[in-house]
């Protein structure tokens, strides 16, 4: 846009003007709950009372401090990161080699299969939370990782299916047919060629999944029941009840919660917004 | 000779990879899947607790109480509420801003993950983050009032404001997400057309109304499936803000689900809404494909 460049001697263009000034407001509507939640944390509850926007006059280190002290922040954190890591690493073992299948090898039934997962695309595991509950429990898995990472993996499988098996199959076909020849097995030719070649998928489908079990609450919430295995959403409104207008502290804790997935954005911005639109327009 | 012997190992290769590949995520969306959903249609005839086994036939009666729960038309109301603000606020808001962001200027790129930003976040953490803008003592909004003079309300806890309360987050959090779909097609879209639009002395908005926003409709189409999905899907945003209060009025059909199925161990009941709220899922998915989706 050469026309809308700052130029030298073009003295006064409203057009710019307005365009700055709704992206002025847009700023300020996002960022204002995201900037006074991490202050607030700074704050003593009196001084978030007064001056809730401004910087603080005495920073309260103590508030942060505290949290991080306390072993219950590091078990929430070791529980989602458990419960998340779980999840990816089996969506994208159990969904790569299914993709793998349906990108590489036709059989009877190959297709209606295909689309028998795709029905997955269609519901959230909320409308079958009571029997998948249910299902869990009779499992004998109530109340473990497991419990929450299986229903996860299951509900993920049919987006993660979808990426892989488009990728996979864009891959030039005659390389597989040249290792076959050589006398390379398919799993051999999925374990050392298709997957080292996949990378970029693998990450945009594990971000994917990350980002969704990371952020989970209802799965959680439904299947696990002592406080030692909850993830931090589960977490954190506990915590909610239990200090319910100490804000300043739910604040700090707040914001020490969702600082991962804030750097985590920050680092792999690239997968993580091609992931989430790609997967998105592509299912 | 050599060729079949080849063929034929390439044959037990490829039933070996189907064998060894395939069950794995078979199983596991079976079991996890379909199986719940089938069994939801099945718990639903029954009247249980989900202890022992069902036993208690009771025919529809399940399906007809739920119509009959005033919080099943409020939550249905809301459920529109969402797609309507979604369609009528959040879609032109992130157009616009797609529109603004995809030409390159300094920032711009900064700007785009700033308004992603709320979109990876946690529900959760957002419905807190605005239970304390919207708390009435040591909120944000509560601090505005009280710069004018004015008493502060509490959003949350009227039955007539706490559903605007939600909305307004639904598009803090949602708008970006939107709009980075919008970039994603204005970036992959052919330049050639809007300069020889230019050049045929069309004006701004011209281009956009006549050239650009006809390119965007698939994209437009996309977004709109995807406000309707989400808001059939709303639950993790409702429960920190209301859990569904007061007196219901902010419940959603996943949130009446639950605080009215699993909260009461409600088996029936709530695998009865379970079903109700797949077929709106699965006919949605159908017909909007059908009608608005044909060649895509």
């Amino acid at each position: 846009m050469n026309s809308s460049s700052p130029a030298v001697g073009k003295p006064f263009d409203p057009a710019a003007l307005y365009k700055g000034l709704f992206l002025a407001i847009v700023v300020v509507f996002v960022a204002t709950p995201l900037v006074a939640t991490l202050l607030g944390g700074f704050k003593s509850l009196g001084e978030l009372r007064t001056n809730p926007f401004g910087l603080p006059q005495v920073w309260e280190w103590e508030n942060y401090a505290g949290i991080l002290r306390s072993p219950r922040y590091w078990i929430l954190l070791r529980n989602s990161l458990v419960i998340s890591s779980l999840t990816v690493a089996l969506t994208l073992i159990v969904a790569s080699m299914a993709a793998f299948v349906f990108a590489h090898i036709r059989f009877f039934g190959s297709a209606m299969l295909l689309n028998y997962i795709t029905l997955g695309l269609l519901f959230p595991a909320a409308t079958a939370i009571l029997p998948l509950f249910i299902k869990v429990r009779d499992l004998g898995l109530l109340d473990s990782y497991f419990g929450v990472v299986l229903p996860q993996v299951a509900f993920a499988l049919a987006m993660s299916i979808l990426l892989l098996r488009r990728f996979f199959r864009d891959l030039p076909v005659e390389l597989l047919e040249a290792a076959l020849v050589d006398g390379c097995s398919y799993i051999n030719y999925f374990r050392y060629v298709t997957l080292p070649l996949s990378r970029p998928i693998l990450a945009t489908v594990g971000t994917i999944a990350f980002v969704n079990s990371w952020n989970a609450y209802l799965v959680p919430l439904v299947m696990l029941n002592s406080d030692e295995r909850y993830p931090w959403p589960l977490g954190i409104m506990i915590y909610q009840g239990e200090y319910s207008s100490e804000w300043h502290l739910i604040l700090a804790f707040i914001t020490l919660t969702i600082l991962p997935t804030i750097l985590l954005f920050l680092l792999a911005q690239k997968h993580i917004v091609a992931g989430l639109t790609a997967g998105a327009v592509k299912g | 000779m050599l060729a079949t012997v080849a063929r034929r190992s390439m044959q037990s290769g490829k039933l070996t990879a189907i064998a060894l590949f395939l069950p794995p995520a078979l199983l596991l969306f079976t079991i996890f899947v379909v199986l719940p959903i089938a069994e939801a249609a099945w718990y639903s005839g029954y009247n249980w607790n989900g202890f022992g086994s069902p036993k208690n036939w009771v025919g529809w009666d399940n399906y007809r109480f739920v119509f009959e729960t005033r919080a099943f038309g409020l939550a249905l109301r809301n459920n529109l509420l969402i797609i309507a603000v979604s369609l009528i606020i959040q879609l032109p808001l992130a157009l616009t801003l797609a529109l603004l962001l995809a030409e390159k200027f300094r920032g711009a790129v900064a700007l785009r993950m700033l308004f992603f930003m709320p979109y990876i976040l946690a529900e959760i953490a957002t419905g807190l983050i605005f239970s304390f803008v919207y708390d009435g003592d040591y909120g944000l909004l509560a601090a505005i009032y009280r710069q004018f003079g004015a008493e502060a309300p509490h959003l949350l806890a009227s039955t007539q404001t706490s559903m605007l309360a939600v909305l307004i987050v639904v598009v803090w959090k949602y708008f970006g997400f939107h709009m980075m779909l919008f970039i994603a097609a204005l970036q992959g879209m052919d330049r050639n057309l809007i300069e020889a639009a230019r050049i045929d002395g069309a004006t701004r908005w011209q281009t956009v109304r006549l050239i650009i926003i006809p390119l965007l409709y698939p994209t437009i189409r996309l977004s709109v499936f995807f406000a309707v999905v989400g808001s059939l899907q709303l639950f993790d945003l409702v429960m920190p803000l209301t859990r569904g209060g007061p007196a219901d009025s902010s419940q959603t059909l996943v949130s009446f689900l639950y605080s009215f199925g699993v909260m009461r161990m409600r088996v029936g009941f709530g695998s009865a809404v379970g079903v109700i709220l797949f077929v709106i899922c699965v006919t949605f998915a159908f017909t909007y494909k059908r009608w608005f989706m044909r060649d895509e």
